[in-house]
Parts: C-alpha cells; structure tokens; sequence
C-alpha cells in the first residue's frame, strides 16, 4: 500500500524514487508518471511565487528567481490551501539565502510585496466624514483615538523600499537612492496605495493604529512630524474609519 | 510642550489636512493594482507534463548553485551599497531572530 | 447519511470558471452564460474586491462555489478552520452548489497545491465517506463529488473508479460532478473505454458536468499520456463524449473551465456558446 507519507516525500525531493505500487498501465512501475505530480507541485507553487512577488523577481531576474522559487518551496511548503497568501517566510528565507546577499534589501522588499497583498484582501471599512474632525473641539480631539482601516500598513526599512518599489511597478520612475525609508500603504477603494512617509509620521501611524491617542501619537513623534500632511494623507486615503 | 501649545498644533493640522483634501482626493481616482489582483489565485488544473521542474533542483548548499541576480538592480541603483546603515528597530530587525 | 433534499440549483445551463479578468466583459456581454463557477479558495480573504465583486455577480448569476483545498481523499483529519472558512463563504454566499473533487492535497499540514490520486479499496471508500459526512453535516448541504483525471493507477485498487464513487453516493447522501474531459483524459492514459466509464457511472447523481482542455504528452514507453491542463480548448473527442453522456443523463449545468494561459472573453464565449448548443440538442 502506498502511503501518502511515501506519495508525498518524493513530491518534494526529486532525489527520491517513485513510490513502489504505482503502475503504468503495461503494469510497470510508473516513474515519468509520477513525475507529472512533481510537476504539478514545483510548477504551480512556483507560478504562485511569481506572481505574488513581482518586483523580487524583476529585482533578480527570471532564471535566478525560479531556481530560487525551486529551493524556497522545498523548504516552505504552503501550510494553508489559500495560495494568495503563499510566501509569508520569504523575508526570512531571504536573509538567509546566501546566493541573494548581494542585494540585502530584498528580504524587505518582500515584505512590501506582502503588506500589499494582505491591504488588498483586508477586511473592508467605511471611512469616516472629514468634517467630523474639523468639528471637534481641540480638547475633545487631543484626546480622540483613530480607528484606522484594516488595510492599512506601516513599514520601516533600512533600505528605500518605497523608490525601489515604484521603480520598478511605474513606467518611467526615478531610479532610487541608497537610504532609508518608511511607507504607508493604504486602500482608499479596492486598490492598495503605495506612499512614502517620515519617521516621524511612520511613529506616529504606527502609535495611533496601537491605539494611542491624538495627542500622545503626535507628542511622541518628534519634532520633524508634519501632522496637517500625516492626517490629510490618512483622511484623504479613507484610512480613518472611526474616531 | 505644553498641552496648550498641542491643542493648537493639533487643530492647525486639522485645518490643514482639511484645506488638502481636495487634491488628495481627486489622486484617489488614479487606480493602480500592482497586479495583485491575480496574484496566488488557487486553481484545480494540472501543471505542464513531464517537463523537469520537478524533477530537478538546484542544491546551493551543495556549491551546485551557480546564478547570481541579474534583474534590473544594476539600473534602479544609483549609490552602490555600503555597510549597512545602522539599525533602528525596522522589520528586518524584527525577523534577524527567525530561522529561515 | 445526509438526507436532506439535494441542494444543487444550478441551471441546465452553460456555466464559465469565473476568472477576474472578465469582470468588466462579463458584466457587459454575458452572451448564453448561465451562471458562474468560482474557486472557494479565492474568497477567503476579509474583503476587497475579490469578496466585492463576487457579491456583485452572485446578484445576477447562479454562483457554484468549488473547493480545490479540501483534502477530502486525504489520510489524516480534514482541517478545521479550512471547514471554518468554507462555511463562512457559504453562509454568506448562498451559492447553488459546492463541490469537491476525489483527491487529497494536504498531508501532515503541508498544503500541496495539486489534486493527488487515491487508491480504490473499500478502506478509502470509509475514508472518503467518513469526510464527506463531516464536510455535509458542517455546511449543513449536500456536497457534490468530482472524478479526478488519473496519469497512473494503484496496484492496491481493487474496485473501478465508477464503483467507488457509486458506493460513496450511496453511503453519504453526495451528488456527483461528472468532469468529462477527466474522463477522457483518465481512459486515454489508463487505456480503458471512456464510454464503458460513462455506462457504468451512476449518472442519476450527477449535479453538474465540466469540460476543460487538456495537454498531450507521453509516457516513458511512448504511451499517449493526456495532462488535465486547462490551457486550451475543448477538443472535438471531448465534445462528442459530452453528447454521448448527455444523451443518457439528459441536460446537466455544463462548465467550461480555461484555468491556464486564459484567453480574451471572446474565445470563452465562443466555448460557452458551444456547450449551450449541445444542451439545446438533448
């Protein structure tokens, strides 16, 4: 009888035989048959990789990028059957993968890559009317805590994430420049938005979605931390959801 | 800084991210999905054949591997990398502690 | 034993595996379509436009909802939150069908994204059944059961293919979806009869019908071996098997499903307009 323990460990180590009892239909032992399923498996999971990181793979090239595929599959294997958020280690995998250290900002990369995908399957929010903070009176609103919508994302890097980025997603834009940078992403409709942020307004995002208030997010943000941009960006993104 | 001072900090952002709006509105039209849309769709269909996907692997730990990357770094790189700069708690941070 | 009424309310109808590319054409030009069949897996997310737009056509089409992530055939427990997720697309959904296939794909919690074949013994008949109860009982709905596209057969099988699922209906209360080009994809590579496969299927159980296209290629002995590719048209031997089996189980919901290198809508609709005229000679 074969096991799918033993139909299995071949799926993923081609090193490995096909399992005995599997037959041709001459009775032979089937091997290219078995094949078809090592196929269906690298391939697709392959494919599932590509499509989901696209600026990593413009990033190190096609070739480089599916034997790269070929080796993170093996060693992480999606454990949900939901493909769109297949790769989740792949910051990780990164860091660790020697032939990639050339390029140390990848493994951030990918994160962006994911935080992009995980805004557009976030939960839907209704934003709330502007006008309402406008009417607030300044003591009720330094006290206020911000609900701001599930598909909103805060990442810092070391790395120009964000210019590496749209560098290579937008025709024509600017090459990057070495240094570090934070990013917002955030889904005003249904399509993930894509900006580049301070520190400070990167601190100070972050403490309002950790559910600080107004008042302690921006005093805790330094000095450099334009709050009429931060909170026009977030209003105008439909960011905020509730006050 | 006093909570007076906050107080006025604080309802002169209000004014100004109201007086934007309008511009970063009218931007919002500018749909854009990075292709995401069809990113890891799940599907029931069979790869392509026998090909040797599959059935071949590179091994870099065992020296096997030969590529280097060679994408469009080259050009969307103006100032090559140097060390690192300094750590300040990002994500890579986060994650130096996960076994990859 | 699930003996609730059978719950499959597609249409007699030419149906099209819903690809989010089409949107816009779908909703401008829908041609003879039916309704629409999607991908369960796919609409698990929180929201966003994948959930959007399936609310949106479920509006004006019948959905059929088809897992691909089950791991009904698979040898340990079916997943929890995976059942968890199902439902939740379900209840919400109301679609008028949900389907499986006879595969597994999860094994020791490692997800592998391909359909994996069984061996046909009475011991996965209990297996398989056991799940399918789990899986009715959970959805509180009958599920229908697709035959899978074979590229090697078990020596441990001991029953035909027909048989297994004819006692799986009989011991859980599940339809059947009849793929047709699994079925000739299973007996060209198998080298058995696909007729004698549709006289001996128990077509009385059958909920719906799909139809894909399929990749040649062959195995080491030089043996045509048919890969269930989903990249191309239906051919004309599929076809005629179609109406062959249509002949005997009258009109079913027919889909056509182009999963792989998917084309402009134009050439979807010209498959859907085709499966709409083999249903209107039935």
């Amino acid at each position: 009888m074969v096991t799918q323990t033993q139909f299995q460990a071949g799926l993923l180590d081609p090193t490995q035989p096909a399992p005995d009892g599997l037959i041709n239909p001459n009775g032979d032992q089937a091997t290219k048959r078995y094949d078809v399923y090592r196929n269906n498996v690298a391939v697709s999971l392959s494919d599932a990789l590509e499509a989901a990181f696209p600026v990593i793979r413009k990033l190190v090239g096609d070739q480089f990028f599916r034997a790269m595929a070929g080796v993170y599959l093996r060693k992480h294997p999606p454990t949900t059957p939901m493909m769109m958020f297949y790769g989740q280690a792949m910051p990780q995998f990164l860091r660790r993968f020697e032939p990639a250290k050339s390029l140390p900002y990848l493994p951030d990369i990918a994160r962006v890559e994911l935080a992009m995908r995980q805004s557009y399957h976030a939960a839907d929010a209704t934003p709330i009317n502007a006008t309402i903070l406008a009417e607030m009176a300044p003591d009720t609103l330094i006290s206020a805590k911000l609900k701001l919508a599930p598909a909103t994302v805060v990442l810092q890097s070391d790395y120009p994430i964000y210019s590496i980025f749209i560098a290579n997603t937008v025709d024509g834009a600017p090459p990057a420049k070495m240094e570090p940078e934070n990013m917002l992403i955030t889904r005003p409709n249904f399509d993930p938005a894509p900006h580049l942020i301070s520190n400070a307004a990167a601190h100070c995002i972050t403490s309002l979605q950790n559910g600080d208030s107004l008042g302690v997010a921006m005093s805790t943000s330094g000095p450099d931390l334009d709050l009429g941009a931060t909170l026009g960006l977030l209003l105008g993104q439909s960011a905020i959801c509730e006050i | 800084m006093s909570k007076v001072s906050n107080t006025l900090i604080l309802a002169s952002a209000v004014a100004t991210a109201m007086a934007g709006l309008a511009t970063t509105a009218s931007a919002a039209g500018d749909e854009k999905c990075y292709g995401i849309s069809l990113a890891g769709e799940n599907g029931c269909a069979a790869g392509p054949g026998t090909s040797c996907a599959g059935t071949s692997t590179v091994d870099y730990q065992g020296n096997a591997w030969s590529l280097v990357p060679a994408g469009t770094c080259e050009t969307t790189m103006i100032e090559a990398m140097g060390d690192s700069p300094e750590r300040k708690g990002s994500l890579t941070a986060l994650e130096r502690d996960i076994p990859a | 034993m699930f003996d609730a009424p059978p719950s499959s309310n597609l249409p007699p109808r030419a149906g099209v595996g819903y690809k989010p590319q089409h949107y816009m054409a779908i909703t401008q030009d829908a041609g003879p379509l039916g309704w629409l069949e999607i991908h369960a897996e796919n609409y698990m997310g929180h929201g966003g436009r994948p959930i959007a737009q399936l609310r949106h056509l479920s509006e004006r089409f019948p959905i059929s909802v088809h897992g691909v992530g089950l791991s009904i055939g698979g040898e340990g427990p079916l997943d929890p939150d995976h059942l968890s997720r199902l439902k939740h697309l379900v209840d919400w959904l109301n679609p008028a069908s949900f389907s499986e296939h006879l595969a597994w794909s999860t094994h020791d919690s490692h997800f592998l994204n391909d359909l994996l074949p069984l061996p046909y013994t009475a011991k996965t008949v209990d297996r398989v059944s056991a799940h399918i109860d789990q899986v009715q009982n959970h959805l509180g709905r009958q599920m229908l059961l697709e035959n899978p596209s074979s590229y090697l057969a078990f020596k441990d099988s001991d029953m035909s293919e027909t048989d297994f699922l004819r006692e799986v209906v009989g011991k859980t209360g599940c339809g059947l979806l009849l793929d047709v080009n699994n079925v000739f994809v299973s007996a060209t590579n198998l080298q058995t009869s696909p007729q004698d496969y549709i006289d001996s299927f128990p077509l009385d159980a059958v909920g719906e019908m799909h139809l894909g296209g399929h990749d040649e290629d062959e195995d080491e002995a030089g043996a045509p071996l048919l890969i269930d590719s989903h990249g191309k048209a239906v051919v004309d031997p599929v076809w005629a098997l179609l109406d062959y089996t249509l002949a005997k189980s009258g009109p079913k919901p027919l889909l056509i499903e182009w999963d792989n290198d998917v084309p402009d809508w134009d050439v979807l609709l010209d498959e859907i307009t085709r499966a709409d005229a083999a249903l209107a000679l039935v």
